[in-house]
């Protein structure tokens, strides 16, 4: 028994050949195609577009999306996402899966809420690798309170004029669409509605953000709105329902983003292990020091405690009654075992393992976007704690 | 040409650190990863290659093998076999028992190329191509690096030790592949989905009326001699010392 990626990953009862089959050439393509030049896209802080047409064809960026725009949804259940946000992550570079996939927040309000019509105009360039759409929730006012979100839209005939801006928006420089969260109606999240902008209609305008810690890879913008006309049919799900939109998109976020932590922390354990297996100090490996031995093990009894939550959340996700509370609980289980891990690995690895050019260290530097962005983890104690109604 | 048969071996993967079993009896295969065996992945991608340049119309997969190496074979389908025939052993099978199933195989199925890897990287044997060519009584071409099809025949470029060979061999005949002569494709999400749905047929050995070869027998298994640590020396004076030293030169 060794405690490599696969190996200190739980069995999973649910995984069937198929599964097995989609990891598999995942893995190669992953390995063969992206693993090799993943660092170096991260420090030039861009993935070629080819990326983006090679994972097309793969399937990746098709992944759960109805055939009919490009997709393939046709006997695909939660493990295959989750096969894929495992083995992304797995690159230790989380910024090329963050703007890679983007669209996985960014679309399904498309696919699930919005008119055929723009269904058919929007998800299949997406699913082609093609074009490119972001979801604008997050605004320079803040980020947690979405319910108290300030870009307004005000109906003139059969347009929307719409007036603000949003920040933090992953792939906004290079988005061809905004899923945006707009003001509609009064205040509170009964006045929220969600709508389709268009980045080249007349009004818009997008700045890059500065330098960040991590995901040096993702492009992250703030998108200014200026009597932006937006025809009223781009709506997103009824007018004033967006909230619900919203929500469900947060748990799909939020399941992917938990099983990305899980198999970061999980690749911190592999390569603190193997290097605990190679290092000598005081005439022994590091691996025969107590004090080490027990990092290692205080890290695998996180990681089995965050992959038997996972696949309990996944199944409940699959059946489709999933407790937002505990979908928020295990997001929150999920950064503290990355972030724990990430510090015991950077540990072991000792003065190795600070200097650029290793997974443990880029984790290392993505474990707060983890914990914050997608609903941070007071947000997620908070919504906890209110289902519980105690 | 009608049909291309293809060989397709379950074995542990490449990337797997192999680990003998502690009584010696074979090596670990509980929990540890299993892959088509990389030579036969290669061949079958070339029949696929063939098959798409419109140059055969049917591509038949076949394993001999435990239950699970369905699994291989579902991946075939995946990269695009038409259909997929399980011949099932619990038991390993020698080259020669092999070699005389595949020949069934043939007489069944009547192929007109049949594709195999050199050898598997399990036992690297190297031999079921060589006799399953005698045991059909066609040519053969191994080690293939490059093949070619035209008017029943297929050119042949070989890797061989002194460099490269080209032959050329009449049709029905078995080509057996290396390294270098394709990359597989990368298979994609909707085929993979879609090889469940193809068929897969599954007939136990003993239905072949083959007997196990009395000539072949693996008495233990054992790793290889654990390799002692290198030393670094300063110039070639230090080396020619350190090789006198332990009676080398
Ligand atoms: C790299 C990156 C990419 C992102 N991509 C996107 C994107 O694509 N689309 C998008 O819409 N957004 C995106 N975000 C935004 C992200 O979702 C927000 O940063 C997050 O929701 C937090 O909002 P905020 O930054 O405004 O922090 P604030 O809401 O201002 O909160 C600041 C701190 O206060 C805490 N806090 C807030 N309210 C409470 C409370 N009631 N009780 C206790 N503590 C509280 C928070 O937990 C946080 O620690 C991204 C962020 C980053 C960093």
């Amino acid at each position: 028994m060794s405690l490599d990626f696969d190996s200190a990953r739980l069995p999973n009862r649910d995984l069937t050949e198929e599964h097995h089959a989609w990891r598999t050439q995942l893995r190669r393509f992953i390995d063969d195609e992206v693993m090799p030049h993943a660092a170096e896209w991260d420090e030039a802080g861009d993935i070629p577009a080819w990326l983006w047409t090679r994972a097309a064809a793969l399937g990746l960026l098709r992944l759960g999306y109805p055939e009919r725009y490009g997709g393939v949804s046709d006997g695909i259940d939660i493990w295959f996402h989750n096969i894929v946000n495992e083995e992304l992550a797995r690159l230790g570079v989380g910024g090329v899966a963050a703007t890679l996939m983007v669209h996985n927040i960014g679309l399904p309000p498309v696919v699930n809420f919005a008119s055929e019509a723009v269904r058919e105009r929007v998800a299949p360039p997406v699913l082609a690798g093609d074009a490119h759409i972001s979801l604008a929730i997050t605004e320079p006012g803040g980020g947690s309170d979405v319910a108290s979100l300030a870009t307004t839209a005000v109906q003139d005939g059969d347009h929307f004029v719409v007036n603000g801006s949003k920040t933090y928006i992953t792939g906004g420089m290079r988005a061809n669409w905004f899923s945006t969260a707009v003001r509609t109606g009064g205040e509170g999240a009964s006045g929220v509605s969600m709508l389709l902008i268009d980045a080249d209609a007349p009004g818009v305008s997008r700045t890059e953000l500065d330098r960040k810690q991590g995901w040096w890879a993702s492009d992250t913008a703030t998108i200014y709105f200026e009597d932006v006309r937006v025809p009223v049919a781009q709506l997103i799900g009824e007018r004033e329902q967006g909230f619900k939109v919203i929500m469900n998109n947060f748990n799909s976020e939020r399941l992917a983003m938990a099983v990305g932590m899980e198999a970061m922390a999980r690749v911190c354990l592999e390569e603190a292990v193997e290097w605990a297996r190679e290092r000598k100090t005081f005439g022994k490996r590091l691996a025969d020091h107590q004090v080490i031995r027990h990092k290692v093990a205080q890290m695998k009894q996180r990681l089995n405690a965050t992959q038997g939550y996972l696949q309990l959340v996944s199944q409940q996700y699959e059946d489709g009654n999933v407790d937002a509370g505990d979908m928020a609980l295990l997001k929150v289980q999920a950064s503290e075992t990355v972030e724990f891990c990430a510090r015991e690995a950077m540990q072991i690895l000792g003065g190795a393992g600070y200097i650029r050019g290793n997974r443990v260290e880029r984790i290392y530097r993505e474990v707060r976007v983890n914990a914050i962005g997608g609903g941070s983890e007071e947000i997620m104690r908070d919504l906890a704690a209110r289902q519980y109604r105690f | 040409m009608d049909k291309i048969l293809v060989g397709l071996k379950r074995v542990v993967d490449y990337n797997v650190r192999i680990r003998v079993k502690t009584d010696g009896s074979g090596v670990e295969t509980d929990g540890v990863k299993m892959s088509i065996n990389p030579f036969d992945e290669i061949a079958l991608e070339e029949a696929l290659r063939i098959r798409e340049r419109g140059e055969a119309s049917e591509v038949v997969v076949f394993s001999i093998g435990p239950s699970d190496a369905q699994q291989q074979l579902r991946t075939g389908l995946a990269m695009g076999a038409d259909r997929a025939i399980l011949v099932e052993a619990a038991d390993a099978v020698d080259p020669l028992s092999a070699a005389k199933v595949i020949t069934k195989l043939i007489e069944a199925e009547s192929p007109e190329l049949v594709i195999l890897g050199k050898q598997a990287i399990d036992n690297d044997n190297n031999q079921t191509g060589q006799m399953v060519a005698a045991l059909w009584d066609r040519p053969q071409a191994t080690f293939a690096s490059k093949v070619e099809l035209a008017d029943g025949k297929a050119t042949v470029t070989r890797e061989v030790d002194a460099g490269l060979e080209t032959i050329e061999v009449d049709l029905p005949a078995v080509v057996t592949t290396d390294l270098r002569l394709n990359e597989p494709r990368y298979v994609k999400l909707p085929d993979i989905m879609k090889a469940k749905k193809k068929p897969l047929d599954t007939t136990p050995i003993a239905d072949f009326g083959v007997a196990p070869d009395d000539a072949f027998e693996v008495s233990e298994y054992a790793p290889p001699p654990q390799r002692s640590k290198g030393v670094m020396v300063e110039d070639t004076a230090a080396l020619v010392a350190a090789l006198k030293d332990k009676g080398l030169i």
